[in-house]
């Protein structure tokens, strides 16, 4: 798959002639175990926004008896069970940066130090700011996306995971794994309900991250040349044409 | 006199039974939760050990740390726990004032430099070089430095004297601070609560006397067996939480009910305290149990949250007064705003040039 792709980019410097002749339209670029963490995390992610929305604001209060009821209960279970697994996920996604393709590292390595990157992120911001006609292919993340990736999603999801298991580990109680991995935060930010505040906000960090993730997922596989949402289904990156770049 | 007396001797002489002592000591060993086996050893450290010294001194503060004190719920509190802790300088408890009541303190210091336990109630404030809070002719933070220096423990008591409570308030004209600002070097007890309760604060000395060392602390400073745990983890209403059953107003159904007081602000969750099962004046109620929501009164700068009926609190740092939700909502909606906006364009766009490309 790897090999196809140098192909593709090894013929392009070559002459224009050999590029018509070539036709390549589809490149692997997500393995099985990054689109299975993938719609893990967008499940989990949803029932947290949820369900965390609704542990700060709950809902309407139930009738009937304490004993017959357990709703708050059933929220917080889901919450704490959505972190789990999107927590469990993200490291085993990282695991994945390490032993999987080269695509699977672009979450969390954007080539900040290079000029190439920067110009690249210059002409896709351009690209979205309807100053540039044609978009440039990319088999991975474009420089932007990476951008992205790594300043909402690893970052916001970092953020998300270590103040929410330090939250996790006030009722997990002193000397909890939970405890002594992140009960350090809770003084750094001052106290537990600056963690729960700042929590919050990360909460609709997450929120707009996806907003804004789907809308160009979506815009992106409508405008640009590549296809972007089969491809986090199966895996396969499809080119809609044949120019170079 | 050449020796101090013990504690028991104290207590004797007091008027005070043995079999009231013994009921003191299993007593304080439940409210240490130490177990049965331990009262005992509190009882024969009562009866062997000398008196500590204690100084007790008043910062800027309310002396509502001193009014919890002195209502210790056990019936020994007033003659006891003032005589057996040999509380030799506290100037709003003690009889004597002026130059003999200074005298006292310089004296305790120099006779049992490095033994005796320095008690802080409230704190320095450091603007203006310390001027708005003179005792003794001095800034209060001189004293305080000076007392700290010989002390072999320190107990900051209350709020004040832990993290700064009111008075360091935004925006904190006098810029007072926490004691830990001031005294560096030396071990410092955090106790706080506005006030703490009475229970604690004797726990905790009787806790210093007994084993003879400080309690073990949290990352905080503050004795483990007290405020390790959320005054929601322990609360009588937290079924009704996990239930959802929530007061929605303070005249509604649920209030009459005693629901849980989530909605209307109560800070239970994110208040590390002893009040819901230790509770206050003799265990008779705490402030949840009476109807009212806990305002968090022991954690960091309790006064800077926002409304102490809210939920989710006032962020600062935003300029408004707004909450997470306000902030998250806005945000969201302006990019939703732009997003639309965005698709909008791009529609535009694909149309007028469709048909261009290949």
């Amino acid at each position: 798959m790897s090999d196809s792709l140098n192909q593709q980019t090894g013929g392009l410097s070559d002459n224009s002639e050999t590029q018509i002749t070539r036709r390549q339209t589809a490149v692997y670029v997500y393995e099985a175990p990054v689109r299975l963490w993938h719609w893990v995390t967008v499940f989990s992610v949803i029932v947290l926004c949820v369900t965390g929305f609704f542990i700060g604001r709950p809902l309407p209060t139930m009738p009937g008896e304490a004993i017959d009821n357990y709703l708050m209960g059933y929220i917080r279970f889901a919450h704490f069970t959505a972190g789990y697994i999107v927590t469990i996920g993200f490291i085993g996604r990282i695991y994945w940066a390490f032993v999987g393709n080269s695509h699977s590292r672009e979450l969390f390595l954007p080539k900040l130090f290079s000029g190439k990157f920067w110009k690249e992120v210059g002409h896709e911001l351009r690209w979205y700011f309807f100053l540039e006609r044609v978009p440039k292919k990319y088999v991975g993340h474009n420089p932007l996306a990476q951008l992205a990736m790594f300043f909402f999603f690893v970052i916001g999801m970092t953020f998300m995971i270590v103040t929410g298991f330090a939250l996790y580990s006030e009722g997990m109680g002193h000397g909890s794994w939970s405890d002594q991995l992140f009960g350090w935060i809770i003084p750094l930010f001052g106290q537990s309900q600056d963690v729960h505040t700042w929590h919050r906000l990360g909460m609709w960090f997450i929120i707009v991250f996806i907003m804004t993730h789907v809308y160009v997922a979506i815009r992106e596989d409508i405008m640009s040349r590549q296809s972007l949402i089969s491809t986090m289904v199966g895996g396969w990156r499809m080119f809609k044409d044949d120019r170079p770049d | 006199m050449s020796q101090i007396e013990t504690f028991y001797e104290v207590m004797r002489r007091q008027g005070i039974t043995r079999r009231s002592f013994l009921k003191y000591c299993s007593l304080t060993a439940a409210a240490l939760g130490l177990g049965p086996t331990f009262a005992p050893r509190i009882a024969h450290a009562m009866e062997t050990k000398e008196r500590t010294p204690v100084i007790w001194l008043h910062g800027l503060e309310c002396t509502c740390c001193s009014e919890s004190f002195i209502r210790s719920a056990h019936p020994l509190v007033k003659d006891v726990v003032l005589s057996m802790i040999s509380l030799d300088y506290d100037d709003t408890l003690m009889a004597s004032a002026g130059h003999q009541a200074q005298d006292i303190l310089y004296k305790t210091m120099e006779k049992y430099k490095g033994k005796y336990i320095l008690a802080v109630e409230g704190n320095p404030p450091l603007n203006e070089d310390g001027m708005f809070c003179i005792s003794g002719g001095k800034p209060f933070v001189e004293k305080l430095k000076y007392a700290a220096k010989d002390a072999a423990a320190i107990i900051a008591w209350g709020s004040c004297a832990s993290w700064g409570c009111v008075q360091a308030a935004r925006p904190n004209p006098t810029q007072a601070v926490p004691i830990h600002k001031v005294i560096t070097d030396k071990p410092i007890i955090k106790v706080p609560g506005c006030p703490p309760i009475a229970e604690v604060m004797t726990g905790v000395i009787t806790y210093m006397l007994t084993f003879g060392k400080m309690p073990e602390l949290d990352r905080q400073g503050r004795p483990k067996m007290f405020y390790s745990q959320r005054i929601h983890d322990k609360c009588y209403r937290r079924p009704h939480f996990d239930a959802g059953q929530f007061v929605e107003e303070w005249d509604d159904e649920g209030a009459r009910k005693g629901y849980c007081l989530y909605k209307v602000g109560c800070k239970g969750p994110t208040t590390y305290n002893a009040c819901s099962t230790v509770r206050w004046n003799e265990g008779v109620s705490f402030p949840i149990q009476a109807g009212h929501g806990c305002i968090g009164c022991s954690e960091d700068g309790f006064w800077d949250k926002g409304s102490f009926y809210d939920r989710l609190t006032d962020i600062h740092q935003f300029g408004i007064e707004s909450n997470a939700d306000e902030i998250g909502t806005a945000v969201a909606g302006g990019v939703g705003a732009a997003i639309a906006g965005h698709a909008a364009i791009s529609a535009i766009k694909r149309a007028q040039h469709k048909g261009d490309q290949e």
